[in-house]
């Protein structure tokens, strides 16, 4: 547990974790004080727009006309500003269909997640003793080890069967998909809670599910963060399981809709690019505006 | 006598067993009405559901794969001859080429890029969690976007800056380019994975006590010193992780490509998984699956032989 205190500490989760940062570090640069290394600042900076540059890019081209592309390099600031590409873009994606079909699988599948990998981590860390759950553990962890394109032929072909080539049947595959992960995150964080603080509950009476419910799901909050984030993003960005998935190309999610902009003749990159920063704006919100819990969540996966 | 063994029984794991009377009296009171049957209930449907979506496709796959089946209509066992056949194949045989010489490569780059940027973050800079926000982007956006932003810069932007300064080598695309194409890939691969490397180092740097960096002052080691002395062997377990959790991901490598080079030019940069699912299409598919079954097989063996250098490390993951 120790790891994670120091991930806290790192992306400052914790405001008592922080001042203990703060004071390690003054500790360190004790005798002459904190001096900023401006050189290392500065080719930080410089170092940083490998990261900025291409999202500039993309802002830039996609707020052109067609005439302002030309033949240059598209890296000028368009004067004026093209900004009905973001409504043709709208229009030629078909933006809400796609955004709603992206949002409900990203949204069933953080919860799908979250539901499931609790409860069989909950119920292994708690059984270890026997056999049946110690042998579903090593089971499910051996799905770490069987690459993805290994079932992925006959799995469409199955899906297909079932009536599930849409985003449901994604829905499925994301959650299957992650649980090993996951609950491998889950049952470090499970055995670190006292089994005494359930046991007063059931002499209480309460029953199983209750204990869960009430005294172990909120428990694992810190963890809940964790994989709810890992699943919003590797489920809203999925390209591989919709596009192989989804039979009926009105329910395809919005990055699998990008691939609209990719045939030999389209030439109109202000629209497709528009498109682009619409897909991608949705989880640059997010991470914004909750970066520190982004950070934090997803160090804490790191270090398991 | 028989309470005891029981306690004994239902300790959990991992040095917890030092049980305390009160703790060792609601052992005993669970133990007694045995195993709560809602235990099952809460694992029993993801196990099913498990074994019908993961397993039971790993094992169809397996068994077509000595069949002759093309996707579609009859088929017949036909033995090992699909393996016997893609250990012939050029084109397949290129693809793992690719594929190895690719993981490979980006690890590398990846873990060196990452290792620089946490020291960065690490170090003591100003403005650090905008920086650091900003070197954190790439982990969130969608890999087939970006890809398809770079195509972009890489087969227009590029090219014409090269002409304007007269870099002939670059003036054409290196998209089309039989023999740079691959690294853009790297490019962008890396472009998208060393932030979750970077995140991973930082945790690495900071578990390293600032008292070892006091005493390494107090004897008059540079920086430079430091860093291969002390910083590197003690976040080394962070290393192996990297490398690991890295080159298993970058051997699946899809996506990117997808956006960038669609597997060309020619057949220049066909990933093995681009290979494995044109068995869905091309007519193949018994083919293809004998074709996941090897890459499967390798991809095994590269985890156990990585699992084995960690026991001996002595690394905890």
């Amino acid at each position: 547990m120790t790891a994670s205190t120091l991930t806290d500490t790192l992306t400052g989760a914790a405001a008592p974790a922080r001042k203990a940062r703060r004071s390690r570090r003054s500790r360190r640069s004790g005798r002459e004080g904190y001096k900023v290394n401006w050189w290392l600042t500065a080719l930080m900076i410089v170092a940083s727009l490998t990261v900025l540059l291409p999202l500039y890019f993309t802002v830039a081209m996609a707020l052109k006309s067609p005439d302002q592309i030309g033949t240059g390099t598209g890296l000028a600031w368009p004067n004026p500003m093209n900004w009905e590409n973001f409504a043709a873009a709208y229009v030629a994606t078909n933006f809400p269909r796609a955004f709603m079909s992206t949002a409900f699988v990203t949204v069933l599948s953080v919860l799908g997640s979250l539901a499931s990998s609790s409860l069989v981590a909950y119920a292994i860390a708690r059984n270890w003793n026997r056999k049946f759950f110690r042998g579903s553990f090593v089971y499910l962890l051996s799905a770490m080890f069987i690459p993805f394109p290994v079932i992925i032929l006959p799995l469409i072909k199955q899906t297909a069967l079932l009536g599930l080539d849409n985003p449901a049947g994604v829905v499925f595959l994301h959650v299957l998909g992650g649980i090993s992960f996951n609950t491998l995150l889950y049952i470090a964080f499970v055995r670190s809670i006292p089994v005494e603080l359930e046991e007063s509950a059931r002499m209480d009476g309460a029953t199983t599910w209750q204990v869960f419910r009430k005294i172990i799901f909120p428990l694992l909050a810190p963890m809940n963060a964790t994989v709810g984030i890992f699943a919003f993003l590797g489920s809203w960005n999925d390209f591989l399981l919709p596009q192989m998935m989804i039979a009926d190309p009105s329910l395809q999610t919005l990055p699998v809709v990008q691939m609209l902009f990719q045939g030999e003749f389209n030439t109109n990159y202000s629209l497709a690019f528009a498109s682009y920063l619409m897909a991608m704006a949705p989880t640059l919100v997010v991470y914004i505006l909750a970066q520190r819990w982004v950070l934090s969540g997803v160090m804490r996966g790191a270090v398991k | 006598m028989t309470t005891t063994s029981r306690v004994a029984q239902t300790a959990p794991p991992a040095g917890r067993n030092t049980p305390t009377s009160a703790s060792a009296k609601a052992q005993t009171f669970r133990s007694r009405n045995r195993i709560d049957p809602t235990y099952y209930w809460m694992i029993v449907p993801v196990l099913a559901l498990f074994a019908f979506f993961i397993t039971l496709p790993a094992l169809v796959g397996v068994f077509f794969s000595l069949t002759n089946y093309a996707g579609y209509g009859d088929w017949k066992f036909i033995g090992l001859s699909n393996y016997v056949n893609i250990f012939k194949d050029p084109a397949v045989l290129q693809s793992y080429i690719f594929t190895l010489v690719f993981a490979l490569t980006t690890t590398v780059v990846v873990n060196i890029v990452a290792l620089a940027i946490a020291l960065g973050l690490n170090a003591k800079i100003t403005w650090r969690t905008g920086i650091r926000t900003v070197f954190f982007i790439p982990m969130v956006l969608s890999a087939l976007i970006v890809s398809f932003v770079f195509n972009y810069l890489f087969s227009n932007t590029l090219p014409v800056l090269a002409e304007r300064f007269g870099v002939t080598p670059l003036a054409t695309s290196i998209l089309a380019n039989e023999n740079l194409a691959w690294l853009a890939i790297v490019l962008v691969t890396v472009w998208q994975a060393a932030p979750g490397a970077t995140i991973i180092y930082l945790a690495g740097l900071q578990s390293v006590p600032s008292e070892v960096y006091e005493a390494a002052d107090l004897d008059g080691a540079g920086s430079f010193r430091q860093f291969l002395s002390l910083t590197l062997p003690l976040i080394l377990g962070y290393l192996v992780i990297n490398v690991i959790l890295g080159f298993k991901g970058f051997l699946g490598t899809y996506e990117i490509i997808v956006g960038l080079t669609g597997g060309g030019p020619g057949m220049a940069t066909q990933s093995v998984a681009m290979r494995i699912f044109s068995g869905f299409t091309g007519g193949d598919y018994s083919y293809q699956m004998a074709n996941a079954v090897i890459y499967f097989l390798i991809t095994l063996l590269i985890s156990v032989i990585q699992l084995r250098l960690i026991q001996r490390r002595g690394v905890s993951l």
